[in-house]
């Protein structure tokens, strides 16, 4: 189709379904290949699934796993602060059980289950078959449930990490000698990597995976924040990782990042820390608003009030929370200006908060609210929530927070906010979404008595905490004496903890009860109007049988016969001819589609390079380097077998008949190809994670009266010049050789790609001999340096792999003139290896001369 | 729908979601440049008790231009959202209706970045020291 052809069609009146319905045995036959292409392995090779629906059940019970696992240590917690002087925990232990408490929640059940509920529904939300990387979603599970148990197993052989949530330096550098720091390092570095991954998919899911028709204004709510939030993850994660990196190569190797003797700085670990930590508060609570926006409206019954509203809310607190992270460094002596600017940041952020809740209320307000016990969670869970946003704008004052710092007051105000703004609407969306998943609903009235155990429970431990705090007593000691007044508080606590504990047992009672006699739903039992509920009673794994054309917000309340036209393959892609895996692919804005897009079935490639990339953290861990080379080698080796065989085939044909008049290409590479979007989001976030180790770098001179230091050698000018210009022109070569495979001139490509890889690998060597004088013990200054050449390095190390990669791509004829998706990704990477490049060299031969 | 009075506005090659971004991002590099300057002066060339006017007259500088900014883009929002006769909560399946969507979008956008932005340069107009 031409381009104007195209656009004509875009612009043309709605498309309709077919006007009648194929014959009865062309559906069944229909049915019959589209079942063979997606079903699901049986047996062993189950776990070999990769299909969303597949993988985001694995990933939202590993969360609820590990949910329990840290509920479990909580119990313990309160069980020793029940009264003064107890002696259930040791001190050491206790650090343990409250370090380990905190991490698993942040980071292997709130981040996870957002990830785990979005690649399950979302496809469904989108009517989408799939999304577009089902093997990275089944990686990067994989790469969570290795991690997460390495970093719980932990606690059994009583080297658990025990410097608290937030891990600061000098606490965990010269005061905590053992393995602890390190599993929470390595073990959350490898969880991060996966979060990424999820964001990725679930960017480019949102953007170009949409049904027909679904217009930008016409998106569910859900996908949403699920996209602001995904952005998120890409700027708040990064930093994390740059300061892991930091982190453990001081514990590691003595570099003195955080050594405040050899130059170093404490406080540079909880910048890093807090420009992810507090977004991340927002990571975890929007997409659990998401769900309250998809629920509110069908218990509402009737569509939700002020969409762009909830986008503005979606949107600006997502911005916002990038400006509020030194509001946790009030009581670090940073200066009066910026603590004024941080606080003025942290209470605007509660107009875009309010606004939703504001949504929320005028929805139900506006409709007849049908009381289940999903829409009980949600509007438990937006009440707890509201508390704890006020206290937050208490704390957001800074002389507020001089007084409640480190106390309970913030313990009790953190779990008003987690909890009411995630725990409780992820569960409402469990009594909601339970169909979804096998068939049958979760009582109600089991569900009733879940919520009201854990909505007291919950308000009995947490609500004292605050009283508790303002009387002085300091969070994370593990107990106090018997006359200061915190006795009664604790144990009301305490009691309340075992309620709320109580109420999660019911509601896992609910889950996991036999339900063989229990009939199966109705289909869209609730009633509601978004594509999700198309899912047939328990769901085919299709997911959807013909993909529709959309016209509004709540199609299945706005379009006529649209359950029956759907069903009836009258739309989009009823068929899979050649027995794949297919799915469309539209444009971002009005989601005309543009590819018919074929995604890879069942494999175990995607177990084992997460097996073996857990190998190499998990071994560097106990810095045993010999088995962390090995097992990352074998990784590395893994990886590219599934690149190989899994990643950019050539179709058979260059078009197909996807229906409804409508042929679509079978192959698109650069901007128009998904692959393209996967590599620069995650560029993107590769980017953030080297920006902030170049502010590292700033920082440090901002702190240093001379930096860098005087008498000491820098790296010069001469190598990491010499370095910068041969990698520039590898980066030139490379652009090159994409031009060059399109104009089919295959000498001239294979030259430039091999001469690339050359320069690349001398102007690597040129970096490295500039700073191979440097002692990076001896002071920060050095350490930086070396630091920001290694992070080069390993770049141009990756991208050299790449280039010959598609050097031997084109030699298999697995890469052409005409399909070249490898080469216009790898271009891609150059330009951002050659920015990193170029920043690099910048920093560390041409700041010194400024400075 | 018969108000289409130029059908070449709506199309979708003129729309992009980075417009929602602008003021967004105009109200982050204002945050940033502000922080950064006063960190940067107590730091390196201010005592805890020495004026802050510098930074205060640079704050209120990048202010003027943060808002300018934020206005342009909230003004693009506002002919969007007002483009033809419709109102909201601009829902149809039209390329009209998804362009006033965007400016609709663009201008709240853009009017929640510039009271957090004011809301930033409040700081500057308290603090007379670094501490």
């Amino acid at each position: 189709m031409t381009e104007h052809e195209e656009r004509r069609r875009s612009e043309a009146e709605d498309i309709e379904p077919l006007p009648q319905a194929p014959p009865l045995e062309v559906q069944r036959a229909q049915e019959e290949r589209l079942l063979k292409a997606w079903k699901t392995p049986e047996g062993w090779r189950y776990w070999s699934a990769v299909n969303n629906s597949e993988v985001g059940k694995w990933y939202t019970a590993a969360a609820f796993g590990f949910l329990i696992f840290g509920g479990v240590l909580a119990l313990l917690m309160r069980i020793q602060l029940a009264v003064p002087g107890n002696t259930f925990l040791s001190a050491e232990r206790y650090n343990q059980v409250f370090t380990l408490h905190g991490s698993v929640m942040m980071f292997l059940f709130a981040v996870p289950i957002f990830e785990a509920f979005s690649i399950f529904v979302l496809p469904e939300m989108l009517g989408a078959r799939d999304l577009p990387f089902p093997r990275l979603s089944a990686y990067g599970f994989w790469s969570f449930l290795i991690g997460g148990i390495f970093v719980c197993g932990s606690i059994f052989f009583d080297a658990a990490p025990r410097g608290g949530w937030f891990m600061y330096p000098p606490l965990t550098t010269d005061y905590q000698p053992g393995v602890g720091a390190d599993i929470w390092l390595l073990g959350l570095t490898f969880i991060e990597i996966a979060s990424i991954a999820a964001a990725v998919e679930l960017i480019v899911g949102i953007l170009k995976c949409r049904p027909p028709g679904m217009r930008i204004n016409l998106i569910p709510l859900y996908s949403w924040y699920i996209l602001v939030v995904a952005g998120m993850i890409l700027f708040a994660f990064p930093p994390l990782i740059a300061g892991d990196i930091l982190l453990e190569v001081e514990r590691a190797f003595d570099w003195p990042f955080f050594d405040a003797a050899r130059g170093g700085d404490p406080l540079l670990w909880q910048h890093l820390f807090w420009i992810f930590g507090h977004p991340e508060v927002y990571i975890v609570f929007l997409p659990s608003i998401a769900l309250v926006a998809m629920i509110v409206p069908t218990f509402a019954r009737t569509a939700i009030v002020g969409y762009s509203w909830i986008v503005l809310a979606a949107v600006g607190t997502g911005f916002l929370s990038f400006g509020l992270w030194v509001h946790h460094m009030f009581t670090t002596g940073l200066p009066g200006i910026s603590l004024g600017l941080f606080s003025a940041a942290s209470e605007a952020v509660a107009i875009p908060t309010g606004v939703q809740i504001f949504c929320f209320i005028a929805t139900l307000l506006v409709g007849r609210v049908v009381r289940v016990a999903a829409i009980k969670f949600v509007l438990g869970g937006l009440a707890t929530f509201v508390i704890g946003g006020l206290t937050g704008v208490m704390v957001a004052l800074a002389p507020f927070d001089f007084q409640a710092h480190d106390t309970f007051f913030v313990v009790g105000h953190l779990h008003y906010v987690l909890v009411g703004g995630a725990v409780f609407p992820i569960i409402g969306a469990f009594y909601y979404y339970f169909p979804l998943a096998g068939g049958k609903k979760l009582s109600e009235t089991l569900g009733t008595i879940a919520f009201w155990l854990m909505f007291v429970g919950f308000n009995v431990t947490f609500l004292p905490m605050h009283l508790t705090g303002l009387r002085g007593m300091p969070r994370r000691v593990f107990t106090y004496p018997a006359d200061m007044g915190f006795d009664v508080l604790n144990l009301v606590s305490s009691i309340g903890a075992f309620v709320l504990a109580a109420g999660f047992c019911v509601f896992l009672w609910d889950v996991i009860r036999p339900k063989a006699k229990q009939p199966i739903s109705e289909r869209n039992p609730w009633g509601a109007g978004t594509l999700e509920w198309l899912a047939e009673m328990p769901d085919k794994p299709w997911g959807v049988r013909s993909i529709p054309e959309i016209d509004g917000r709540y199609p299945l309340w706005d379009q006529p016969n649209f359950m029956r036209d759907v069903d009836e393959g009258r739309f989009y892609l009823p068929d899979a001819e050649e027995g794949l895996r297919e799915t469309l692919v539209t444009s971002v804005i009005d989601a005309r589609p543009i590819q018919c897009l074929r995604v890879p079935g069942p494999t175990f490639l995607t177990f084992f390079a997460a097996l073996f990339t857990g190998g190499f953290f998990i071994f560097a861990t106990y810095h045993w380097w010999l088995p962390a080379l090995v097992s990352g080698v074998i990784a590395l080796g893994t990886i590219l077998v599934w690149m190989w065989t899994g990643t950019a085939p050539i179709p058979e044909k260059a078009s197909k008949d996807v229906g409804l008049g409508l042929t679509l290409p079978l192959y698109a590479s650069g901007p128009k190809s998904v692959g393209w979007w996967a590599m620069f989001i995650t560029m993107l976030g590769d980017l953030t994670a080297f920006v902030s180790l170049v502010f590292g770098y700033f920082f440090y001179w901002t702190v240093h009266d001379d930096f860098p230091p005087d008498p000491s050698p820098g790296p010069g000018i001469f190598w990491p010049v010499i370095g910068g210009v041969a990698l520039l022109a590898a980066w030139l070569l490379t652009v090159l050789a994409r031009r060059w495979n399109r104009d089919d001139r295959s000498t001239l490509f294979y030259l430039s790609l091999l001469a690339a890889a050359g320069l690349s690998v001398g102007g690597a060597g040129a970096l490295v001999v500039g700073v191979w004088n440097l002692e990076p013990t001896t002071h920060v200054y050095p350490a930086i340096v070396w630091l920001l050449v290694l992070w080069t390095v390993f770049h141009v190390a990756v991208g050299v792999m790449m280039l010959l990669y598609c050097v031997f791509r084109r030699l298999a004829g697995r890469m052409t003139a005409r399909y070249d998706i490898d080469m216009a990704n790898v271009a891609l990477y150059w330009h951002f290896a050659a920015l990193t490049v170029f920043i690099t060299v910048a920093v560390i031969a041409g700041f010194p001369l400024v400075a | 729908m018969t108000e289409r009075p130029d059908n070449q506005n709506t199309q979708e090659r003129h729309q992009s979601l980075w417009l929602l971004t602008i003021g967004p991002a105009v109200w982050a590099v204002h945050f940033l440049t502000s922080y950064i300057t006063a960190a940067i002066y107590c730091a390196k060339f201010a005592g805890p008790d020495d004026s802050l006017w510098v930074v205060r007259v640079a704050i209120g500088v990048y202010t003027a231009v943060a808002l300018a900014g934020i206005g342009v883009s909230g003004w693009i929002g506002f002919r969007r959202h007002t483009y033809g006769r419709a109102t909201t909560p601009h829902d149809f399946d039209t390329p009209e209706d998804r362009h006033r969507f965007l400016g609709f979008s663009t201008l709240l956008l853009s009017t929640l970045s510039a009271v957090a932005t004011v809301f930033v340069a409040l700081a500057a107009v308290f603090m007379r020291t670094c501490h």
